[in-house]
């Protein structure tokens, strides 16, 4: 698959492993497999229906990485190639699974609002656009709440639940802290267009772990 | 700028991409009004979190790609 023309600015935080892959080394490869293979993983499971046909995508996008590195110039960063080669083929895959609605396609609405209308003062309060009810700072809950595995366990439910689209984006840039640039690259979007998605992204999670650590 | 307008730029915020008025006046209100503070905090916390998510991760089994990955180094330097 042809490269991105738009190169992310900074080096690639891969460059060593690239020299070393192209030698032939093998365990520079098991390096990158482990680096990129979770989120490899998270990604493919947006385009197909199950686990097990997201990892033979991740194990295909590998093969076809490895084929294709004769050809790889490095106008982008290994990372967003290997990207857009997994997002390449977890489409085929999952239009050729047949269904009717893909999950990507689900709910993807621009309109959605950060924060319930409800929960803002309507045109004849005393602050019209102001909250009604001051969120709660989350610092005054217990330290081992923040910290306890459920918690993450809720925002891992939350990010696996949101349209395609969505849940890449927040994976590449929060999940895996990517740069704005690499994620554009990667998934072919506007900047204007990563943000919107990132935002309703961050804000649905944020949503779903207010109600979480909020419920008595 | 309205706490219901703010909580719509905070993305934008913090990727640096408001211009700089509208960044000023992100600014002046976060610092009067403790709410959108909190708010900010909380999606400060969302984003943390997010990344920790990775504790989570399962390593692949990479028996398969091993293989495949052998097969790759005897067809390229053959």
């Amino acid at each position: 698959m042809s490269e991105p023309t738009l190169a992310p600015t900074g080096a690639d935080p891969d460059a060593e492993l690239l020299v070393r892959l192209r030698g032939g080394d093998e365990a520079a490869f098991l390096a990158l497999v482990h680096k990129y293979g979770p989120v490899m993983q998270r990604v493919a499971l947006t385009y197909v229906r199950t686990p097990a046909v997201a990892e033979e995508v991740v194990q295909d996008a590998w093969v076809g990485m490895l084929k294709a590195l004769d050809r790889f110039e490095g106008r982008s960063t290994l990372r967003t190639w290997l990207l857009r080669i997994l997002s390449n083929r977890a489409q085929t895959r999952g239009a050729l699974e047949a269904r009717s609605v893909p999950f990507s396609s689900l709910t993807d609405d621009d309109d959605e609002p950060s924060v319930e209308t409800e929960r803002f003062q309507g045109p004849d309060g005393r602050f019209p656009g102001g909250w009604a009810a001051f969120p709660t700072s989350w610092e005054s809950l217990p330290e081992e709440r923040m910290l306890a595995r459920e918690t993450l366990v809720q925002v891992d439910t939350a990010i696996r639940g949101l349209p395609g689209r969505q849940q890449q984006v927040i994976v590449l840039r929060d999940v895996a802290g990517w740069s704005a640039d690499e994620v554009c690259d990667a998934l072919s979007l506007t900047p204007e267009n990563q943000r919107v998605l990132l935002h309703r992204a961050r804000s649905r999670v944020r949503a779903s772990l207010e109600h979480y650590l909020e419920a008595a | 700028m309205t706490c219901q307008q703010l909580v719509e730029l905070v993305t934008a915020y913090f990727d640096d991409a408001l211009d700089q008025a509208a960044r000023e006046d992100f600014d002046r209100h976060v610092a009067l009004c403790p709410g959108c503070l909190a708010y900010l905090e909380q999606m400060r916390t969302t984003i943390r979190l997010s990344h920790d998510l990775d504790t989570l991760e399962r390593q692949p089994d990479v028996t398969a790609l091993l293989s495949e990955f052998r097969d790759w180094q005897r067809t390229s330097s053959g």
